[in-house]
């Protein structure tokens, strides 16, 4: 009897399939993201309709599972590949598990990139990370020597307040900050403490580094955890003005700093900007205008593509008094 | 011939009467209608439904679920529920990603996914059957006991040294469109039934859930028949963790997380009574394929996540609560 109904079920389902007209000839790009309801990834889905708006024949899918699982975004990419969109950009929540539906996704026509979160290799066509270690650190070196400059010194004294001192990404960026500082040669670097991410011990590590060294201008701070517990040191001791902090942080959670004073500037990746670029990325790799190692991505530039095919967008981003607000509510 | 002398001699119904049109209300039909419903529906909210394809696409979601959902049922059925399972696929696979690394053969490794979920499942059931604890309190703490292995072993690594071959058992073809994951639901399914509804064991099965008491003094081993399905509560998982671990193409502790969740909805849904007593093979089978339809459907047409969830929520209480509902509108009118 089920065998029945499933029959007529199937039948009758043809026949209204058959009266459908296909989809228009937009460019229908699936911007997957980790879980929906974070802001980073709401940004970004502003950026990608930025960048729809700006092409004019794209639509953009904006997507992802409720809990950051790769089985629920594993189900949307077997949902995007039955719609036969013609391209998904996906921020990952693993690197691996998602390869063999996206190899699959591929098979079938679909161009795949990640961005944010990057997948294996064989997964996707190109990564765009938001950012490159090099860059990261020069900008750090840059914010510092800000600082100064709005102190109205020519010259002047920085330490590096980190997480732990086996933190891979933190490590790689004072290497890279020490690189750059040839370029600065007004700044000297005094001192690198280690605050392990936790917000009292940075906090400590924070006040001991003012005493140890009283003619200290600037502390970087390139860790979220870090620039706050610094920027709180700093107005708890009354010192706002005469030391600034900087580095990388969340505007949600500096923007009151920014406005005490405490924090003259700090960057962090924009993701606005990086949902513009992802999408146009795709759209680029969809219409075939790129090659094996550089694809446009419209107002951001070129990207240009390492042997991995991994690319770095742009420098952070920096923000200031004049646009912490407009961020703030959004990450 | 014992099945025979049963099923004609003593006629114990696998599902509680609902009233005279007994025959046409049966839970089934009504998914069957549902089902046909939702994929009406479908067709007409996407040109992308109706495509072989998309629709054996659709069935690697929820097929891993599937497995488990079967031997739930009997589980619930006889008044015990499991809902360790989506830890014990994440030991299971933990342990299989681990020989695999060492080398071992694609037998070694499959054979060793299920016999881990068995041993959990072993493990779930003695404690319920040694210690008479609530089997809801006994998986609680081996959902945290086997994931928090797993944990350990891996924390933030990744195990994906499988041998070849190993993806074809979760993203493999056997004959055109039918996956080799589905036809092992279609195999399954197909046992299940028999197990249920055919033999001495699926009829003890019903006893238990009925009346654990009057079972246990028509001479029943209670607790022996709920330590096996317990026990095959885990072999499934096991099964289940093959397949997924296969689909992944790797293995970290959070596999399959929360998935016990839309495994018990996925046999609540079919007409299992979450009291036990009562329930049917076919039932789960539509409502695994119905939740299957409905999630792909929406997918299909882009509906976020969230709200997915808040659809298939209140499809759930509406499919549910509708024979309640009949049937007390039934006895109004009969007074």
């Amino acid at each position: 009897m089920n065998k029945k109904f499933i029959t007529s079920v199937i039948m009758a389902c043809s026949a209204f399939a058959a009266s459908h007209s296909m989809a228009a000839d937009d460019v229908r790009i699936a911007l997957l993201v980790k879980a929906q309801g974070i802001g980073f990834f709401e940004a970004a889905h502003k950026g990608a309709q930025e960048a729809s708006e700006e092409l004019g024949d794209v639509e953009v899918i904006y997507t992802g599972p409720t809990t950051t699982t790769a089985e629920g975004q594993i189900e949307i990419i077997n949902s995007l590949i039955a719609q036969r969109v013609d391209a998904i950009a996906v921020s990952a929540n693993d690197t691996d598990a998602l390869v063999p539906s996206l190899v699959k996704a591929q098979r079938r026509g679909i161009k795949v990139i990640s961005w944010d979160s990057g997948v294996g290799e064989d997964g996707r066509i190109a990564h765009i990370n938001p950012s490159s270690n090099s860059l990261i650190g020069r900008m750090n070196v840059k914010l510092a020597a800000d600082a100064i400059a709005e102190k109205g010194k020519d010259s002047g004294k920085f330490a590096i307040l980190s997480a732990t001192p086996t933190s891979t990404n933190q490590n790689i960026w004072i290497d890279e900050m020490k690189k750059s500082l040839g370029e600065f040669s007004n700044l000297e670097l005094v001192d690198t403490v280690y605050g392990d991410d936790l917000a009292d011990k940075s906090f400590r590590e924070a006040q001991a580094l003012i005493k140890n060294h009283p003619d200290l201008d600037v502390i970087v701070a390139p860790t979220t955890v870090g620039i706050l517990a610094a920027a709180q040191a700093i107005t708890d001791l009354g010192l706002i003005g005469k030391v600034y902090v900087t580095g990388l942080g969340l505007p949600s959670e500096l923007a009151g700093h920014v406005h005490s004073g405490a924090v003259h500037n700090f960057a962090i990746w924009n993701p606005i900007d990086l949902g513009y670029a992802t999408t146009i990325v795709a759209y680029n790799l969809v219409k075939g205008e790129s090659s094996a190692s550089e694809i446009p991505m419209g107002r951001m530039g070129t990207l240009s593509l390492d042997s991995e095919g991994n690319g770095a967008m742009a420098d952070p981003f920096v923000y200031d008094e004049s646009n912490v607000d407009d961020f703030s509510s959004i990450f | 011939m014992t099945t025979n002398t049963i099923t004609k001699k003593s006629r114990v119904p696998d599902f509680l009467p609902v009233g005279k049109l007994n025959k046409f209300v049966r839970w089934e039909s009504f998914l069957v209608i549902i089902l046909f419903g939702v994929c009406v529906l479908n067709s007409f909210l996407s040109p992308y439904f109706l495509d072989p394809w998309n629709l054996s696409d659709a069935t690697f979601n929820f097929t891993e679920k599937a497995l488990i959902a079967l031997p739930m049922a009997l589980l619930i059925i006889a008044r015990e529920i499991d809902i360790s399972v989506a830890a014990i696929i994440a030991l299971s696979s933990t342990i299989m990603g681990l020989i695999a690394a060492q080398g071992a053969p694609l037998y070694l490794v499959v054979v060793t996914g299920v016999i881990v979920g068995g041993m959990c499942g072993l493990c779930n059931g003695l404690l319920v059957t040694r210690f008479n604890i609530p089997s809801i309190v006994v998986t609680i703490g081996t959902m945290s006991l086997f994931r928090g292995i797993s944990y350990i072993i891996l924390g933030d690594e990744v195990l994906k040294d499988y041998p070849d071959g190993f993806d074809f058992l979760g993203q493999g073809y056997v004959y055109w469109v039918v996956s080799f994951e589905f036809l092992t639901f279609i195999v399954f399914a197909l046992v299940f039934y028999w197990l249920l509804h055919k033999s001495i064991f699926g009829r003890r099965t019903f006893a238990i859930g009925n009346n654990p008491d009057a079972a246990y003094y028509s001479g029943i081993s209670v607790n022996r028949h709920k330590l096996i399905l317990f026990v095959l509560v885990g072999l499934m998982s096991g099964v289940a963790a093959v397949l997924l671990t296969s689909r992944l193409g790797s293995t970290r502790p959070s596999i399959a997380m929360g998935w016990e969740l839309s495994i018990i909805t996925m046999v609540v849904l079919g007409g299992v009574s979450i009291l036990g007593g009562s329930g049917t093979i076919g039932g789960v089978v539509l409502a695994v394929i119905l939740m299957g339809m409905v999630t792909f459907g929406m997918g299909l047409v882009n509906i976020p996540g969230i709200v997915m969830t808040i659809i298939v929520g209140l499809m759930l209480m509406f499919v549910v609560s509708l024979p309640v509902l009949i049937s007390m509108y039934k006895a109004k009118r009969q007074r």
